[in-house]
């Protein structure tokens, strides 16, 4: 390959590389945000985060299935999985509030397994697809070729961190779930119910994988088991970028993405997926607290 | 003779300088106390004499050797015993098992040993086993050798934590409040307690707000105000001092 | 279980004994031999995981990448590379003990969740490259392994095994008890109660969680081991996240600082999918639906909790009741003046 052909080709091959590594980023940031905002209500890891994004895609892939039309599988998609999110807070968490950390995994992880079996009963253990937003010709994009569906992803998930920056910056309930996160007692002492506010942030947190869920399936396709390794990953996003930080959250799910993608490329398409839990690995044994951490988790 | 000796020593939290440039001696054999108002840094350097803390600044000295930045489990085994304010029972264990673990570096019965149970073992866990009963006899605790831990009130695991202290027979004992909760009767035990200890040779340091008991039992008194040593001396010498009094005695009669 | 552990511990292990030696009385055919295997090989690791997790207060979401290292390095090294099956074993164990030696200082660094996210790293990690390295493993496919030849003689066959793997179930459940009721193992219960109070008693917690940690790893490699032998086969999914949960839901379930508690969780969790394979649908919802309602209705285990239910039953008050001291403490909790 002569010398500027070559460098033009390595080009085209690093953009197409990031282009996927955003696109997937973006989707790890909304899982790595549906879990800072729980673990900042509650400090619980939800495992079962990644069953919601299972969830979102399952219940809109089905509903399109039917005969719906996208604009309306969408939000109907999203509400289901809040309700499953509402549901789980109210039955299997709040009723083991204050207990220790071990006990508070197993369940969600728990809650995790019981999702991913109903989902086997409801639906099936096949892979569905979910038409995609607005068609499916590839567009050249500076040196890449990406698929239409992969700017919505990565729009949303944009237009969604704008509109938390928003709900947490500038209403009262998103700085009553702040407040919450920084000090739960004095959030009290000023007449915010925690109760309601983690009842929220799971709320919020299932609607978030829905989403994510949802933007993704066209792409890559959605079954039962969707959401184990999608969750995983968000969370390492989430260890990456600091636990608890909403800015994190999103830098390290695009981070993990990219990083992803181009050991995919460059080093090894058959070990992708260990990458993220190198990364975790490394991130825990040599600063847990991440890249914006916020206070370490547990205080010696 | 210096059992203890800091110098410069500083702890720093956040913005807090809660440990200031302390330097001072804790001599052999005789009964140290160390007093002051809330938040002077007590606990704090107690703390940090056990290994709790690593210094910010300043040097510890136990003996001949230089402890600064020690892990807790090797100041233990240097001698040193302490007791906490905010009760480390092991809940989750019997009264006498707490005890017990009180010896562990006493112990000279290896993993495999544990494993396998050997005779050796056996007959370890017997001494121990008396040894622990022995000391519970001696703070009065011997009824609820048996117990789990977790049913005794709150006066008897302060005696449990002394018990457990006492097990590893140090030369230097940490007692932080060790009065703090208890009634007249029990701290006139707790003073008693003290004072056999020292007479038999044991090195004790208390921190305590108990001024009849800290003027009763003390050789040394040492008053830490924001962190920084405000006076240092004997009883008399220190109950008569006026920045003692205005900081933290106050006009009480003693 | 408190105090005295002289009675329930040989006690119990006569009980235990007892019940391995009926079991060929009760068995009625091949099937069940093979489900009281299972129920013991799964036992035997869950009585090294609840030493870490019941006892010394960690967690591993990753054990089955212990077990399934025992597994493989077995497999291959006796049906690849020729070895004696004894060698093979001892070898994996050897392996994996040297392993967890070197991954357990960093990890138990760690606490609460960001150690349970580190060890379900590891094992993710592990159960990734075994499913990769398909020239060496077999892949997702799996490999066959040749039986468990002594001096000759392969162990082979439901009714030879039962007696092997019962035996070295007792002998797995002596050594966790022996363990816990000696210095190390009130080392270790101290380092649960309070790492604060243990380490100024002298223990170094870091040296005690490896030392946990690789005799949990050593149970799991074992009966991995042991596994692959008599199932003659060994496939990924002994490696994977799912099963590493389920080993841990059988010690939650048996009951936390509960020996006797591991081994009960383990079999009515092994026996229990057997009987709901007619409704194999909802294994899964059952599964998970077994780990939320027992940590929500009954958080210290079956064990401890039928114990405490037959000791208020019996009426038996040891103690008077006391009043609640002030400012509970909790493990780790800060002195502060």
């Amino acid at each position: 390959m002569s010398g500027a052909g070559g460098a033009l080709a390595m080009s085209g091959e690093l953009a197409q590389y990031l282009a996927t590594g955003i696109t997937v980023g973006a989707v790890y940031a909304l899982v790595a945000l549906g879990f800072s905002i729980i673990y900042n209500a509650s400090g619980v890891i939800n495992f079962a985060q990644g069953e919601f994004v299972m969830i979102g895609g399952m219940s809109a892939a089905s509903l399109v299935a039917s005969g719906l039309p996208l604009g309306l599988a969408i939000p109907l998609a999203v509400a289901a999985t809040t309700l499953a999110g509402l549901a789980l807070e109210k039955l299997a968490v709040e009723p083991a509030r204050g207990a220790p950390v071990v006990t508070l995994i197993i369940i969600t992880i728990g809650a995790s397994i019981f999702l991913r079996g109903l989902a086997t009963i409801v639906w099936d253990k096949k892979l569905h697809a979910l038409p995609a937003f607005s068609g499916e010709q590839p567009i050249a994009l500076f040196g890449a070729t990406v698929v239409p569906q992969s700017l919505w992803v990565v729009g949303a998930t944009a237009a969604i961190v704008v509109a938390l920056w928003w709900f947490f910056g500038r209403t009262r309930l998103g700085k009553a779930m702040l407040a919450t996160s920084h000090n739960r007692l004095a959030a009290q002492l000023v007449g915010i119910s925690v109760r309601h506010v983690l009842f929220l942030a799971f709320g919020l947190s299932a609607a978030l994988g829905a989403l994510a869920g949802i933007l993704t399936a066209p792409i890559t396709l959605t079954s039962y088991d969707v959401g184990v390794m999608l969750g995983l990953k968000g969370f390492a996003a989430a260890i990456l970028g600091g636990l608890g930080s909403g800015p994190g959250a999103v830098a390290g799910g695009l981070l993990l993405g990219i990083l992803e993608s181009l050991s995919a490329g460059y080093v090894s398409s058959a070990y992708k997926d260990v990458i993220a839990f190198v990364i975790l690995l490394a991130v825990l044994f040599v600063s847990p607290r991440g890249i914006f951490g916020v206070a370490a988790a547990e205080r010696v | 003779m210096s059992v203890l000796r800091t110098d410069g020593l500083a702890r720093d939290f956040g913005g807090v300088r809660a440990v200031d440039g302390l330097t001072f001696e804790i001599e052999a054999g005789a009964v140290h106390s160390i007093i002051g108002p809330n938040g002077a840094g007590k606990t704090t350097l107690l703390n940090l004499l056990t290994g709790i803390y690593a210094p910010s600044a300043g040097r510890i000295y136990f003996g001949e050797r230089d402890l600064t930045g020690c892990a807790p489990h090797e100041f233990a085994a240097h001698g040193i015993a302490r007791t906490f304010q905010n009760l480390q029972v092991f809940l989750n264990m019997s009264t006498l098992e707490n005890v017990m673990v009180g010896r562990h570096l006493r112990e000279r019965r290896g993993f495999l040993d544990a494993l396998l149970h050997t005779p050796r073992l056996a007959a370890g866990e017997r001494a121990c086993r008396a040894e622990a009963r022995e000391l519970l006899a001696l703070v009065g605790l011997e009824a609820w050798a048996d117990a789990p831990s977790d049913a005794l009130p709150y006066g008897a695991l302060k005696r449990l934590e002394i018990a457990r202290a006492l097990a590893a027979r140090p030369q230097l004992l940490l007692l932080d409040e060790p009065a703090a909760g208890l009634n007249p009767t029990e701290t006139m035990e707790i003073h008693a307690l003290i004072a056999k200890l020292a007479g038999g040779g044991i090195t004790v340091v208390l921190v305590e707000h108990n001024m009849r008991l800290v003027m009763g039992v003390s050789d040394r008194i040492l008053v830490l105000d924001y962190g920084r040593r405000l006076a240092e001396g004997a009883p008399e010498t220190v109950r008569n001092d006026p920045q003692v009094i205005e900081a933290y005695l106050g006009a009480e009669t003693l | 279980m408190r105090a005295r552990l002289a009675t329930p511990r040989t006690g119990g292990l006569a009980a235990l004994a007892a019940v391995v030696a009926v079991g060929p009385l009760v068995l009625p055919n091949n099937y069940f031999y093979d489900v009281a295997i299972l129920a013991a090989l799964n036992a035997i690791v869950c009585v090294g995981l609840n030493l870490l997790i019941g006892y010394s207060g960690q967690i591993s979401l990753g054990h089955a990448g212990f077990f399934g290292l025992g597994a493989y390095g077995s497999a291959i090294l006796a049906s690849k590379y020729g070895w004696p099956p004894l060698a093979a074993m001892a070898m994996a164990i050897t392996a994996v003990a040297a392993l967890a030696y070197l991954i357990g200082r960093p990890i138990l660094r760690l606490r609460g969740h960001y150690l349970a996210m580190a060890t379900l790293g590891f094992g993710i990690i592990i159960s990734l490259v075994v499913a990769n390295e398909d020239r060496l493993t077999g892949g997702p496919d799996g490999l066959a392994v040749v039986p468990l030849t002594v001096f000759g003689f392969a162990l082979q066959g439901e009714r030879a095994w039962y007696w092997v793997v019962g035996a070295l179930l007792v002998a797995a459940v002596w050594l966790a008890l022996n363990l816990i009721d000696s210095p190390t193992g009130r080392a270790l219960r101290a380092l649960h109660g309070s790492e604060v109070g243990a380490g100024v008693a002298g223990i170094d917690a870091a040296r005690h969680k490896v030392l946990v940690f690789v005799v949990s790893a050593v149970f799991a490699a074992v009966a991995g081991g042991l596994n692959a032998h008599y199932a003659g086969f060994i496939t990924p999914s002994k490696v994977s996240f799912l099963h590493s949960i389920e080993l841990v839901t059988m010690v939650v379930f048996g009951g936390m600082a509960s020996t006797f508690g591991a081994v009960a969780g383990a079999t009515v969790l092994t026996v229990l999918p057997q009987l709901l394979t007619v409704f194999k649908d909802y294994e899964m919802v059952v599964l998970g639906a077994v780990m939320m309602g027992t940590m929500i209705f009954m958080p210290k285990g079956l064990v401890p909790t039928l114990a405490a239910f037959l000791g208020r039953q019996a009426g038996a008050a040891r103690t008077p009741a006391v009043e609640r001291r002030a400012g509970a403490p909790g493990a780790g909790a800060e002195p502060r003046a």
